[in-house]
Formats: structure tokens, sequence, C-alpha cells
């Protein structure tokens, strides 16, 4: 019981808006110590641990291709392209980007998105510039608000739609789990339940999406008296 | 064979120009910081490999020390302006959409290709996907570089423009993952499934189904990962009341057990790469910006998940 006092050092510092790679090696020094380790043990495990997850950080190898282009007007010409479409509203751009994110992660191609690599580019700009040829410039908190909300619809699309593809990670752990447990699933029949929660996530995150451009209208109202 | 250490060679290269064009940017107060930070990450891509365990824990804690303690600054690498950038995207048009878009479809195309028998021992089939997207990051470069007619350095300079937006946010996940380790090795999962089946309300099976599924979303925002929490909670609760008890289908256990994990996902800080990552590559001022725009979503979203397993996993 005594190594669930890692998750303590988290919750509070996490709240306490400490620096989090502060609180995540305070709390993995804690887990380890608790846990029975020595100080050098503890120091051993986080170090083998946090080189062997090396592959998390090798995406930001991208960042130079996205920096050139933006510097290049990638932003702006995003922008333009939508600005010219009358129909785009930033609801519904969001939401066409939340079924197409779906859809492509349920056919396994989860790479398709990502926020280096599609959302800051591309996705954001787009989102604002729809919202921009409507009202005219937008102030501060709003532009933020649509922003949180192009990373959010990219996030949804992923987690419920990549459930429905047989070969991702997570349908196999679970194959994997059943199986040490002496219960034989086929990966296609662990998919198939993924659909009704997926369906389910797209209704859900579709109406609020198609609800967002009355609640940019609102909150325009109130920042312009 | 192209494998991880080829891509951690490429990344540490990447952090070691970022640490040497840090130390070179006199716009920034706490260049050396930033030096010092991208230099030790740099070492942990390009030799951590080769060091004993001791010395890769020791690259973290002082990374964790300089960038903990006082932050790290932020250059002022020379871009172009926004005037600037609307004449070029107004010269260049959609072509500047190609290399933006060479990247998503190299990660595509190499998945499927590098699978293939013919291309069998080239790359690493367990890493085809990470390996064909940062070929795709090279690809992209060789289309945008002679169109753009920018100097090689130019990419280096706004890499690290973006990289410094992102500041320490940019090692967080990794390090969560090894946070995540930690735990593991200390056993911390075999604790919580412990308390979960204690606390367990025995008999009805609505109150399994809900104690599983909110179970699944709770730990996993602890452990910022539903990979993490699946494993102790269909241990503690899932197998042996849903499936054993009352004969539910292993099948729809898992799966809308996951999925109900996931809903923890989008409302923790602990899964920094979704959620926090993004905020500060999107420049907003509140770090928890993303998680406030998914809760409603993943809160009804678990209520539906909930009454899905309830409605679902007794009938099949």
């Amino acid at each position: 019981m005594l190594s669930l006092i890692g998750i303590v050092v988290v919750v509070i510092g996490f709240m306490a808006r400490l620096n989090p790679l502060l609180v995540v090696t305070l709390a993995a020094l804690v887990t380890g110590l608790a846990g029975g380790m020595g100080p050098i043990e503890v120091v051993e495990t986080f170090g083998k641990a946090f080189k062997e997850n090396r592959y998390v950080s090798v995406v930001w190898v991208v960042l130079p291709v996205i920096g050139l282009l933006e510097r290049a007007g990638l932003q702006e010409r995003a922008k333009t392209l939508i600005g010219q479409i009358e129909a785009a509203t930033t609801g519904r751009l969001l939401l066409l980007y939340l079924v197409l994110r779906q859809a492509t992660a349920a056919l396994g191609l989860t790479s398709l998105g990502g926020h280096a690599q599609m959302v800051r580019p591309l996705i954001a700009p787009m989102a604002e510039a729809a919202a921009e040829s409507r009202h005219g410039a937008l102030p501060d908190p709003v532009r933020q608000f649509i922003r949180a909300h192009s990373a959010a619809a990219d996030n949804i699309g992923l987690f419920f739609g990549e459930d429905i593809f047989i070969a991702i990670a997570s349908i196999l752990l679970i194959k994997g789990f059943l199986e040490q447990n002496g219960i034989f699933v086929e990966p296609l029949h662990l998919s198939v339940w993924a659909i009704p929660t997926a369906l389910v996530a797209l209704l859900i995150h579709g109406s609020r999406l198609l609800m967002l451009d009355r609640r940019i209208d609102r909150a325009l109202a109130e920042a312009r008296p | 064979m192209i494998g991880l250490e080829v891509l951690y060679v490429i990344g540490g290269a990447f952090f070691a120009a970022i640490s040497v064009l840090s130390a070179r940017d006199a716009s920034n107060p706490k260049r050396w910081k930033n030096t010092a930070f991208w230099g030790l990450f740099s070492a942990s891509f390009l030799f951590g490999s080769h060091l004993p365990d001791l010395a890769n824990g020791l690259i973290v804690i002082a990374m964790v020390l300089v960038a903990g303690v006082g932050g790290l600054g932020r250059g002022e690498p020379r871009t172009t302006t926004p005037q600037e950038r609307a004449e070029s995207a107004a010269r260049l048009g959609n072509r500047l959409f190609l290399p933006a878009l060479a990247i998503p479809l190299t990660a595509l195309a190499g998945t499927f290709a590098f699978k293939r028998p013919e291309l069998g021992g080239l790359v690493d089939p367990k890493q085809a996907t990470l390996v064909s997207l940062i070929l795709g990051v090279f690809v992209a470069l060789a289309i945008a570089l002679p169109m753009l007619r920018a100097r090689p350095a130019a990419p280096l300079q706004e890499g690290r423009r973006l990289l410094d937006t992102v500041g320490w946010a940019a090692v967080l996940p990794q390090m969560l993952a090894a946070l995540g380790a930690v735990f593991a090795a200390a056993g911390v999962g075999a604790a919580i499934g412990q308390i979960a089946s204690d606390w367990l309300p025995g008999g009805s099976r609505l109150a399994a189904v809900a104690a599983y599924t909110f179970g699944m979303a709770i730990f996993t925002m602890v452990m910022g990962n539903a990979f993490a929490a699946f494993p102790v909670m269909a241990a503690g609760i899932g197998l042996p009341l849903i499936v054993q008890r009352f004969g539910g289908d292993p099948a729809i256990m898992g799966a809308i057990g996951m999925l109900s994990g996931f809903c923890g996902t989008l409302m923790t800080p602990m899964a920094a790469n979704f959620n926090i990552v993004p905020a500060a590559l999107l420049e907003l001022s509140d770090r928890n910006g993303v998680i406030r725009a998914q809760v409603p979503t993943a809160l009804l979203l678990l209520l539906a998940n909930t009454a899905l397993m309830y409605v679902l996993v007794f009938r099949f």
C-alpha cells in the first residue's frame, strides 16, 4: 500500500501547479523508495525506463519542416483557403475533421493526424479563419477556445476510431490479457464491440461541435458590449 | 536494418543542433539553461543505449533540475514577419500544402511498404510507422528546401522556435512513460487492484459494471494511460465479477472497458502528449485548456459506455 504514495505526490503536485517534470521525478523516486528499492536502484530504474521510452520523443523531429512551412506562410494559406468557402464555420470544419480522423483511424491510418503535423499548421488556423471570416478579428480568449477545440477533435477522433482497427496496440493488449486467463477471442470480435462506442462518441462530440458556432457567437457578444 | 537506434541518432543530432543554436542566441535571457537542457537530452539520445542505467538516471535528474527550477527561456530566432508570410503564401499558393501532406502520406505508404516481404530486413517491422514518419520529414524537406529557396540552417532555426514554444513539456510524455515503468516495478497496479476489489459492492450487476467502467476511467486519469489501467481493472473487477460471476461476454468486457479508460485519458494532465503538449504547441495560456474542451464529451461518453456495457455484456 505504501507504494501508492507516488500517486499522492502526482495529484498534489499537479493541483499545486508545480513544474510537472519535478513532480513526476519526485513521484518516481518516492514510489521506488517506498516500494523497497535503494536510492541508487531507484535512479537506475528511472534512468533505464527513460532511455527505453525515447521513441516517444522522436516525433519532435517533424518540427523543423513545420516551422519552415510556417515561415513561408502555410498557416496564412490555410486561412485563405477556408476564408473562400462560404459555408465553412468553425463547428462544421471541426466536425468534418472529427469524422475524417475517426474514419481513417478506424482503418488503421492513425498517422494521418496529430498535433504537431496537422493541428498546429493546418486545422487550428483553418478553424480560426472560419470564425474570422464571419466575425472579423477575434479576441484572444475566443481564439484560444477555438484552438483548444481543434486539439480536442483530433484526440477524440483518434481514440474512438482506432479500436475498430484489428491490429491496433490496445486491441492486441486486450487479446493478450484474455489469453493469459485462458479465454481466446479473435481481434475482429473485439474490434466489432468498439463500434457502438465509436458511434456514440461521434454523436456526442459531433453535436457539441455543431453547437460550437453558437457558443462562439455568444462569447463574442459578451466580449464586445 | 533501420530501427529505433537510427531514429535515436537522428533525434540526438536534432536536439544537439537546438542546444548549439540556443547557446548562440543572446536574445534568450536563459540561453545557457536551454543549452544544457537540450544538450543533456541529446546525450541521452546519442549515447543512452550504451551508458549504464545509473548514468541515464543522472542525466534525467540533471535535466529536471535545469528545467524544473526557474524554467527554460525562449529564444527569438529570426523568422518572417506576418507581412512577408502573407506575400509568400499568395505567391506559392496551394503548393505550400505539398510538403506538409508529404509527411503523413509517406508515413502511411511506408507503414504498408516496409511490412511487405520484398522489403523485409530493410526496416524493423515493429517500428515501420515511426521510421516512415521520420522518412516523411526528409521527403518533405527535400520538396520544401528547393521550393522555398531556404538555407539548410533555416529549418533548424524554425524548429528551435517551435521547440522553445513547447519548452520542457516536450519531454513530459517520455518522463511519464518512465514513471509508469517505476510504478509497475514498485507494484502500484497490484495495490490499486486490491483496493478496487476490497471496496467492490457485491451482488448487483449494474454496480459491478459501473465500478469497472468508472474504475477504468479514474485509474487511467491517475496513470495517464489506459494500457496501464486495463490489466489491473480487468483482473480486479472485469474478469472475476462481470465475466465469471455474472456470465458476461469477455470480448465486450475488454473492448468497452478499454474505451472507458480512453474517456479518462481525455480528462487528465497525466496524458501529456494528448493534453499538455498540444496546449503548449497551440500557445494556450491555460495549460488545461484542451482538457476543458474535452471533459463534457468524456463524461457523457463514460455514462454511455456504462449503459452500453450493461445492456450488451450479459446478452451476447
